[in-house]
């Protein structure tokens, strides 16, 4: 019997420089160095501090994740790297980086997409992925709801955010809220302790926006509202009630993402629902998932928090999936694509 | 081999170092192979490892038969840069071979005779520059406006020195951009002597493009 695909995964598509080793659908290593904190005074991600930071993490967490692993490059059957969407200069790094891995060992190399690869990391923790599911995609730099019909090639894009991404939004309303960067967690923890008693607006989910944008979402307007509602409050000379305002803010957040996740599965009679991404390591919105999927009897799948965010092992798994499906390998000169489209899983 | 992205030119080279002492060792002591040169400054990270394999492939050498990587450290570009620097480090890591970072600009002002003013396209309407004196650099490398450069030469090399020519005023010479054999040459006492491998740092010369946020503008009229 053949034994499963054993990949390294290389992932620089933002602030992480992640490094994963998957054999199948098991994870071997997932190392990740993080530049979060060099961009925090930002109160974004800086490109150019994150390509450099990637730079000097790149040999350092490639190593680490062999050691790990307990493999050596040798061993591997596949290089699997993202080659995008993501910003231009971080992406260059890590892919140049997997095909100098791959032309010294001579290793087939796979350029992989991101979102993709946020779901297949799923099957790391839940095994097998039921073709078709529905996959909704959450970070600070993308928010998709997708059809996942073949992991491997055919993946439909449903519909995405039209302004700002859910973790964006986050972060923005952190800072608004005085609370460090990034906003995910500290707003998640503000809002434990806070109630859901102001009604900010839905993005996108009246009738009328229902008709061209069912599947799509839009943060713009809620963050707008958020300011607006705690600018009055200061002006009047009250105290702004950080954690109320976190709660309501995130349930709204979290109302429309599963509001329409939901809808998607049952329009198009699917019964998996995929989660991935930064924001699906948020307790609401994985709270809010299981209630509503379990009313619809529709199977919820989030993978662990940490397999949530960008990491190496996402990258390594798609890798993996793709070898064991017979997918061909790229070339050495692959482009990167900073805008790569969802139809596209591998390049 | 000898990889150099610190300009549009990217540059890959299988280089033969060989040993003064042994018997047989040839004259000159560095002798290129195989080289590719492509001049195309928004695609460093397509074309360098396609050229890597084919002078490998015409050179009749296997990754595993390379002793050492040679990289040009720019300064350069930052983009372009980081693609043949993380090359070069990771080929070094997967190959388990030392890397040696060598100045880009010493790659064009190494052995030429004379006071030279090397200068290379920063964009931005400036130049990354260094002063040779005999082939050795004396001065830099910085980065500034070329009226800004105000230097004793009696020449000047680079595709920056090319680019603002009727600034600097100097006669112009080759190379225009970094050569391989140049590189190889400046590393290859370290080669030799198989010293230990570097941490290759990038010379960016400039700092990232990055402003705190200021105060945020109110939501409210
Ligand atoms: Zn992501």
């Amino acid at each position: 019997m053949k034994t499963e695909p054993l990949v390294l995964g290389i992932e620089t598509s933002c602030d992480e420089t992640g490094v994963g080793v998957v054999r199948g659908h098991t994870l071997l290593a997932d190392e990740v160095a993080s530049s979060v904190e060099e961009h925090a005074r930002f109160g974004g991600v800086v490109p150019e501090v994150a390509s450099r930071a990637h730079f000097e993490a790149m040999v350092p967490t490639v190593q680490r994740a062999l050691d790990t692993a307990g493999i050596t490059l040798a061993d591997v059957d596949a290089i699997a790297v993202t080659a995008g969407p993501g910003l231009a200069g971080a992406l260059l790094v890590g892919v140049a980086a997997a095909k100098a891995y791959a032309l010294a060992a001579g290793k087939p190399i796979y350029g992989v997409n991101h979102l993709a690869a946020h779901v297949a990391v799923d099957t790391l923790e839940h095994g097998p992925l039921p073709e078709p599911a529905i996959a909704l995609l959450v970070s600070g730099g993308h928010s998709s709801l997708l059809q996942v019909d073949d992991l491997a090639g055919r993946v439909e894009p449903l519909g995405a955010t039209i302004d700002d991404a859910a973790g964006e939004a986050f972060d923005k309303v952190a800072r608004l809220l005085g609370l460090p960067f990034p906003g995910g967690p500290p707003i998640d923890r503000a809002a434990r302790d806070g109630q859901i008693v102001i009604p900010f607006p839905r993005g996108l989910s009246a009738a009328r926006d229902l008709v061209e944008h069912r599947f799509d979402f839009s943060f713009s307007g809620l963050k707008t509202a958020v300011a607006r509602w705690v600018e009055a409050r200061q002006r009047a000379g009250e105290p702004v009630p950080v954690n109320d305002v976190a709660a309501s803010f995130q349930e709204a957040v979290c109302d429309v993402l599963t509001n329409k996740a939901v809808d998607a599965c049952l329009d198009r009679g699917v019964r998996t629902l995929v989660i991935g991404g930064g924001v699906a390591a948020n307790s609401r919105i994985r709270a809010l998932a299981q209630e509503r999927c379990d009313k619809h009897g529709i199977t919820l799948r989030v993978p662990r928090p940490k397999l949530c965010t960008d990491n190496g092992a996402m990258v390594a798994a798609l890798g993996a999936h793709l070898v064991a499906a017979g997918a061909a390998p790229g070339a050495l000169g692959l482009p990167t694509d900073s805008a790569m489209p969802i139809t596209v899983v591998t390049a | 081999m000898v990889v150099d992205s610190s300009t549009p030119a990217v540059t890959a080279a299988l280089v033969r170092v060989e040993d003064p002492e042994l018997p047989g060792a040839g004259d000159p002591q560095v002798t290129v192979l195989a080289e590719r040169v492509t001049v195309d400054g928004r695609a460093h990270g397509e074309l360098l490892a396609p050229q890597i394999q084919a002078v490998l492939a015409e050179g009749g050498a296997a990754p595993g038969d390379l002793a050492a990587v040679v990289a040009g450290t720019g300064p350069g570009p930052f983009t372009g840069l980081r693609a043949g620097m993380v090359t070069a480090a990771a080929l070094g890591h997967a190959l388990d071979i030392p890397v040696y970072g060598v100045c880009s600009l010493d790659g064009i002002g190494h052995g030429q005779p004379g006071r030279l003013l090397v200068a290379t396209d920063a964009r931005r309407k400036e130049v990354y520059w260094a002063v040779y004196s005999g082939g050795v650099r004396v001065d830099g490398p910085a980065v500034d406006k070329p009226a800004a450069v105000s230097v004793e030469v009696d020449a000047a090399a680079g595709d920056g020195a090319d680019r603002y020519a009727e600034v600097f005023g100097l006669p112009l010479l080759p190379p225009r951009y970094p050569s391989a054999r140049a590189l190889a040459a400046l590393a290859a006492d370290r080669v030799r002597a198989k010293a230990p491998g570097e941490t290759l740092t990038p010379r960016y010369l400039r700092r990232p493009d990055a402003v705190a946020p200021g105060e945020r503008k109110p939501a409210l009229p």
